[in-house]
């Protein structure tokens, strides 16, 4: 009790350094904490004597703490609270305080939080729970059961338990717990050094030899899978030559113009892995044993680069080359005079399945990897509750770092200044809420401009649609002519082309509230004329030229037809980067002085990129070759679009949301784009008579009787694959898993919702809770800081009682 | 691949890998970008670890960084004194850290210590104004900035103490996708 007393009368008269009292010792903190509890009961004691006045003053507090100008109450003037030594004192040994040791908040929290994440790490290999999705960085809000409690240790202590964690992980997980470490290179190497475990001596944990055998093994794939993972890497980056164009490109237009470039990127990935099976298990097989040739090869005229027919009709690029046999096999019965010589350790090799099979895997590892990167892309753009905070996202991630020019910085600087304006601006105006009838007349507008452009669209379809059938009725007159053939590709391209520089034309009648809604907009009509298109050149293909062709290989005839759509949109492409962009520049130089470069429109580029792929995934049915043919365009369009970028474009002026548009076009190239082409290519295989003189499926009703000729061969074979026909019938051919499996995805679905919906409740209430306990605390400063307030006045109020009369005292109190 | 270079010893490149996102062969071109930057200064071998400080002036001048208006703030963050001079740890932490493969939380933990310009360890209103003005290259009016200023406390602190702490910050960070591809310099 005394030495309490002592300790209360000894408050300090002159102020201390503030930094001092931010590292106070065990026995500093058992006196602070003494002292609070002593003030507590001072206080009560007070709260008796002098009620009213402590009931003013409590109330005066609380409604101050629940307001939002106690900000200001609470900060003085240049922006540092303004307490006496003692609040200061108390305020240093809060916990979240003590671990912030004087190199400011960095080692000591990031090694206790390390600590913790390493004990998490190896104790609980499950999920991470939902209160781990905001790191923080004080330990003492984590409630984990760790035998110590890292806050009062000392910082060699707890990097000894560090090392100590880190050594009881695998190479590869210290290894990712280093590198995402904040501390600086210098302390990663001494912990590396420091945790690796000792050479020669076994990791004795007290566990079966086997586990720990397997541990190892685990320990030794996975270093070994490391490495061949970064082998992997440097060889890829070696392999894609771009890497500096494309930091040139995020220079000097930052990363929005940079997504579209990525996204060329991807789809070459996307093509180089649909072609590798396609190259593997057909092409190289049928070239090794080419079919007798039947007639004479027409010679090379330069037209067929761009009709796909002449001399490249008859060859490994088109459906109708492959052989409808067994490739390889041995001769069961040897003609007269042993004609047939079997090949050295020749296997056999059924055509027709392997073709069936290799494309249908190949569309199958495409849609699992579109599906993967849609669902990883999907996760990191968009999170719950991610709509609101727009000025602090504006003020803190709108600065691209990439951007290297000093020009392109300018403009960066000017974009983030307009949007911080039009942000104020939208603020302002939303406090004042529009009129009715503007509202009605705005409503009008975008109904009158969406009519326009669906009724365009109609007419698109309509003079496609009456342009095949025209060309069909031509086709039944007189044998189609090469260059007729173009007609049809050429009439498709320039109706892609000119309708949406239509819809942009109607899309300067309406405003828009939000630029990024424009930009959605204007890629959903330009999806819908593509779509719509396209549809009706399926229908003309597989519906009426399979029926006009009867005598011919339409399937070679269907994927000429792709070819020469690829081809022509390839070369209305380079026109219009041609058009659009230099010609516009030019002009628009001429016009006015000042510098108006086109900007670079990134939706509608990139939707040309997701229409060429869509005829790519289209085409692969019929000429396996296509998706060469659609890497050899994206390389060239590459360099072509890089060398206009550069020579004639600007950065768009209006905020783009990169990371959402990456979700958005790789979404579109899953969903209507590889969608329909499954359709088509699902349609073909099940439901429409290959030809019959030509292709691997020439004898059969349909592509699919393939596989089920196939499954009753192996019926007749033997027990010994007898599984392999049930499965067939039983999961394949039935539609009862098709059920169960919709009925799965319905319930993962709703339950994946419903999380979500939980997710959501849970940041609300967090949400007040944080708010609440921040006005806790403010609450509790402000009283902390009035109690010494009083104490110094009482104090000088005392030594001068006998000058001073008490009135004044108590004016003192009522003046705060 | 099997290339024999003499500025680190097998060890250190090795340390060098594991302690950061970069493969030996852009450890090696970024150690020949730090020489570039200094070639008087900066020896060519570094296996006896000398004690080498590239003075802040030229980091500041590489052309990756001498149009960033955080420039100063960045060399700051990652020298060893604060002071902005580096050396090779020092700046192959720094784009390390400012590369594709960092994660979310250690970019959100850097940028915070970027934008907290007085060291408190919380981003106060002062800091605020700073980097709006930087931002903007001082293009707004006072009014402005304070507004912009109060709405971002409005919407990012949490605990409404009147400054953003690094929870609140990574809080704002998290619901802020594009964070990653703008907080990221390629080398």
């Amino acid at each position: 009790m005394s030495r309490s007393l002592a300790f209360v009368l000894n408050v300090p008269e002159t102020p201390q350094d503030p930094e001092d009292s931010q590292e106070p010792s065990p026995y500093d903190e058992s006196e602070v904490h003494d002292s609070f509890h002593q003030l507590i009961q001072e206080q009560s004691r007070w709260v008796a004597e002098e009620g009213l006045e402590l009931q003013h003053r409590a109330l005066g507090a609380g409604a101050l703490g629940a307001s939002g100008s106690d900000r200001q109450a609470l900060l003085g003037p240049e922006g540092a609270p303004v307490y006496s030594t003692a609040t200061l004192r108390i305020l240093a040994s809060m916990p979240s305080r003590t671990i912030a040791a004087s190199t400011g908040r960095s080692r000591g929290a990031i090694i206790s939080q390390y600590y913790s994440r390493t004990v998490r790490l190896r104790r609980r290999a499950g999920r991470p729970q939902l209160r781990d999705v905001g790191r923080s960085a004080r330990p003492s809000l984590r409630l984990y059961d760790l035998e110590l409690d890292p806050a009062v240790l000392e910082e060699d202590e707890k990097q000894g338990l560090l090392v100590k964690e880190l050594q009881g992980l695998t190479v590869a997980q210290r290894d990712h717990m280093l590198r995402g470490m904040p501390l600086s290179l210098a302390e990663k190497r001494c912990l590396r050094v420091e945790s690796r475990p000792p050479r020669g001596k076994r990791r004795a944990r007290g566990r079966h030899g086997l586990l720990s055998c397997c541990s190892r093994l685990r320990d030794s794939c996975i270093l070994a899978s490391h490495n061949l993972g970064l082998v992997l890497l440097s060889g890829l980056q070696a392999l894609m030559p771009w890497h500096y164009a494309l930091k040139r490109i995020g220079g000097q237009f930052g990363s929005s113009v940079l997504s579209y470039f990525l996204f060329l990127k991807t789809l070459l990935a996307f093509n180089t892995l649909l072609l590798l099976p396609l190259l593997a298990f057909i092409v190289a097989v049928q070239a090794a044993f080419p079919p007798a040739p039947s007639g004479s090869a027409p010679a090379f005229r330069g037209l067929e680069l761009l009709t796909g027919g002449g001399c490249f009709t008859h060859t490994v690029m088109y459906y109708g080359y492959y052989s409808n046999a067994t490739l390889n096999q041995p001769c069961a019965s040897p003609l007269d005079g042993g004609q047939c010589t079997p090949e050295a350790g020749g296997l056999p090799y059924n055509m027709p399945l392997a073709y069936l099979f290799t494309v249908g895997v190949a569309f199958f590892i495409t849609c699992i990897t579109l599906v993967y990167s849609m669902s990883r892309s999907f996760g990191e753009s968009y999170r719950v509750g991610s709509t609101s905070g727009v000025h602090a996202i504006t003020v803190f991630c709108s600065w691209d770092y990439k951007v290297t020019q000093k020009w392109a910085s300018r403009l960066q600087h000017d974009n983030i200044r307009t949007q911080l304006k039009e942000l104020l601006a939208e603020g302002q105006l939303r406090q004042r809420p529009r009129r009715a009838c503007g509202r009605l007349q705005q409503g009008a507008v975008l109904g009158l401009v969406w009519l326009l452009c669906l009724g365009t669209t109609l007419v698109c379809a309509l003079a496609v649609y009456t342009f095949s059938e025209l060309v069909i009725q031509q086709s039944r007159v007189s044998a189609e002519r090469d260059g007729a053939l173009l007609a049809l590709p050429l009439v498709v391209c320039l109706l892609n082309l000119g309708a949406p520089y239509l819809f942009r034309v109607l899309a300067v009648l309406e405003r828009h509230d939000s630029p990024v809604l424009e930009v959605y907009v204007a890629i959903c009509r330009n999806l819908i004329l593509k779509v719509v298109i396209l549809g009706i050149l399926c229908y003309h293909w597989l519906g009426r030229r399979v029926g006009t062709l009867k005598d011919q290989c339409w399937e070679d005839f269907v994927g000429q037809e792709l070819y020469r759509l690829m081809v022509m949109d390839f070369i209305f492409t380079l026109l219009d980067t041609l058009l659009g962009e230099l010609v516009w520049r030019l002009i628009s130089e001429k016009r006015s002085q000042r510098k108006g470069k086109p900007e670079f429109d990134i939706a509608g580029n990139v939707l040309e990129l997701i229409y060429g792929q869509t005829l790519t995934w289209l085409g692969v049915l019929f000429s396996p070759l296509l998706p060469a043919m659609q890497i050899i365009k994206l390389l060239f369009l590459f360099y072509v679009k890089k060398t206009s970028l550069m020579a004639n474009c600007q950065a768009p002026r209006r905020p783009w949301k990169a990371s959402h548009m990456s979700t958005v076009f790789i979404s579109l190239l899953c969903f209507p784009s590889f969608l329909g082409a499954a359709v088509f290519l699902c349609y073909a295989i099940w439901q429409v008579k290959p030809s019959s003189i030509c292709g691997p499926f020439r004898t059969l009703d349909t592509m699919y009787e393939a596989g089920k000729v196939w499954v009753r061969h192996l019926e007749k074979a033997g027990p010994g694959v007898s599984w392999l026909p049930w499965i067939h019938r039983y999961l394949v051919e039935s539609a009862f898993p098709i059920y169960l499996a919709s009925a799965l995805l319905l319930a993962v679905i709703y339950l994946n919702i419903q999380v979500v919906k939980g997710q959501r409740k849970v940041i609300c209430l967090l949400k007040e809770q944080l708010s609440n306990e921040g006005e806790d605390k403010i609450f509790l400063i402000n009283k902390l800081q009035r109690i010494y307030e009083r104490k110094e006045r009482s104090r000088v109020g005392r030594t001068e009682e006998a000058v001073m009369p008490p009135a004044v005292f108590t004016d003192d109190w009522d003046a705060q | 691949m099997g290339n024999k270079q003499t500025v680190f010893t097998h060890e250190q490149l090795e340390a060098y890998q594991d302690c950061t996102f970069f493969t030996r062969k852009e450890i090696m071109r970024l150690f020949y970008r730090y020489q570039d930057l200094a070639p008087q200064l900066v020896p060519l071998d570094y296996t006896s670890y000398p004690d080498v400080k590239v003075p802040y002036e030229l980091i500041g001048s590489m052309p990756e960084l001498k149009d960033n208006p955080f420039r100063q703030r960045i060399a700051q963050v990652f020298s060893e004194d604060g002071d902005g001079h580096m050396t090779l740890d020092n700046f192959l932490d720094m784009f390390s850290v400012m590369s594709e493969m960092a994660p979310r939380d250690l970019k959100a933990y850097y940028a915070f210590k970027i934008y907290d310009f007085n060291n408190d360890d919380y981003i106060c209103v002062w800091d605020l104004e700073q980097t709006v003005t930087k931002l903007t290259r001082g293009e707004l009016s006072a009014e402005e900035v304070s507004l912009v200023c109060e709405k971002v406390l409005d919407e990012a602190d949490g605990d409404h103490d009147g400054r953003l702490s690094l929870e609140d910050f990574q809080n704002m960070i998290l619901r802020a996708p594009d964070f990653l591809s703008t907080f990221h310099i390629r080398i």
